[in-house]
């Protein structure tokens, strides 16, 4: 039977071994003092890369970040967010 | 009992010869659109079919580009599957194609070579399976309606051995439209030679093991698969002489060595160089030329991909001249089996090798032709000749 040198097939899962990051030109930052946990930033990322990071600002509120390794920096993010936490910045290199 | 059934011979039209080997050689799914350039090929399955004859799902498309992506992912679930189709049809599926080499689907299908528009025609050449050449399909020439029957045969084994796809060729009309005597291989001695497909485990659709196929490559995975797929359809023609071999052995007929086919070349000094139906009218020509005196002789290129370059050179080096007899053209350059006469034969042989185009869009090619061929073989003047009358 036949084997191949190269896996042309993939198994689930394996879509984060390519890491997109590269593909930015900007990036987003969050300001987690500013940040309200609204989750918007979630929901409208393409990527499912924002996400809640589980640990509170000082005003007790749980706040976001974002997985540089997979985001594209669409800016969606920033658009859609309701207390301007999130900026564009450059990330040229 | 007739001499015929003895040898389990029928007189078929080359198009239902074809149909009645794919339906012993059982496909899980047959895929077509089922209007012009089609042929008789699919109107005979679906009937088989239809009248209970037959167990595979047939699935009318509404357009060739549906029925490729039909058979594509009918064979990523592990089945064996088969359409035809030509011409312009077989232009509307290329994108599909090149994905089904990439994927490495053992795929077969007819091409029933035709003109491609335009001017509008439907007629024999090999423009469209040509124009093609580079998808990564292995690219076989039938001759005869018996060759194009064991051709079917050995292109699934080649597809299912090799994970590669496999395309039949045969002249549209000159063998689609023609009846001759045929013997069509029972199922039970087809498995002989061909036992039923199974898939490699780790490359199909399955439920139980999910897994995608046609995923994306980046930079750095892109060259070296698509370097696998080139050496793999390289490495082909020595599985071709292969089966070739086992073939003959099972059925009790083959052609040359399956790659190439030499017709009275030993002593030729003048070889003529042709692929497809029109080697017969060339082998009776040189019958003909031969009974004169000439010494002519004819090879035949059964395999267009892999282009069997080993041998090539040796067999034409005896000659003194070389004539690549072309059904197509590569526009602004010569004729696309010249071109790759000549490249084999690079640094190789010393004799002139000349491109002659001849019935393009149907126009049938007569003896005379031929001769006319051997009579300007020797003029070096012009590297392209369109020989139309």
């Amino acid at each position: 039977m036949k084997k191949f040198k190269n896996t042309i097939t993939a198994t689930p899962g394996t879509t984060t071994e390519n890491k997109t990051g590269g593909w930015r030109t900007y990036k987003p930052v969050v300001d987690h003092e500013v940040c309200i946990g609204c989750d918007m930033c979630n929901k409208v990322c393409p990527e499912g890369v924002c996400f809640a990071t589980g640990q509170k600002n000082s005003k007790g509120r749980i706040f976001y970040d974002r997985d540089l390794d997979y985001c594209k920096g669409c800016g969606l993010c920033a658009k859609e967010c309701p207390v301007n936490a999130i900026k564009m910045v450059s990330d040229y290199k | 009992m007739s001499r015929l059934q003895q040898n389990k011979k029928q007189i078929l039209e080359g198009s239902h010869a074809v149909a009645e080997i794919v339906k012993n050689l059982k496909p899980a799914v047959v895929a077509a659109y089922p209007i012009t350039p089609q042929t008789h090929i699919v109107e005979d399955l679906s009937k088989m079919k239809s009248d209970g004859l037959a167990d595979f799902e047939f699935i009318n498309a509404e357009s060739e580009f549906a029925a490729a992506s039909i058979v594509l992912g009918a064979s990523s679930t592990g089945v064996r599957t088969y359409t035809a189709t030509n011409a312009q049809g077989l232009l509307l599926m290329i994108e599909v194609l090149f994905n089904i080499a990439g994927m490495r689907l053992p795929v077969v299908i007819t091409c029933t070579n035709r003109a491609v528009s335009a001017p509008i025609n439907i007629w024999n050449d090999q423009q469209d399976s040509l124009t093609i050449r580079d998808a990564g399909w292995l690219q076989l020439y039938a001759e005869t309606n018996q060759e194009t029957v064991d051709l079917h045969i050995l292109a699934y084994k080649l597809a299912e051995s090799l994970m590669l796809p496999v395309m039949v060729n045969m002249g549209g009309f000159v063998l689609t439209h023609t009846f001759e005597a045929v013997e069509i291989p029972e199922t039970s001695l087809i498995k002989k030679f061909l036992p039923d497909y199974v898939p490699p485990k780790d490359s199909i659709l399955d439920t139980k093991n999910p897994r995608s196929l046609g995923t994306f490559a980046a930079p750095d995975r892109y060259m070296e698969i698509r370097q696998e797929l080139f050496n793999d359809v390289a490495a082909a023609s020595k599985e071709i002489v292969k089966q070739n071999l086992e073939f003959k052995k099972v059925f009790g007929r083959g052609r040359g060595n399956g790659l190439i086919e030499e017709y009275k070349t030993k002593d030729a000094e003048i070889i003529l160089v042709a692929m497809g139906s029109v080697c017969g009218t060339i082998k009776e020509t040189i019958d003909e030329l031969r009974a004169k005196g000439k010494k002519i002789g004819l090879l035949k290129i059964i395999s267009f991909r892999p282009f069997p370059d080993n041998g090539i050179a040796r067999i034409l080096s005896k000659a003194k001249c070389v004539g690549v007899i072309d059904k197509s053209i590569s526009i602004g350059s010569e004729g696309v089996l010249a071109s790759d006469i000549k490249r084999a034969c690079f640094g190789k042989i010393k004799a002139p090798i000349k491109s002659f185009i001849v019935g393009l869009g149907g126009r049938d090619v007569t003896r005379a032709m031929i001769g006319k061929i051997v009579n300007e073989v020797k003029d070096r003047s012009i590297e392209v000749k369109f020989i139309g009358k």
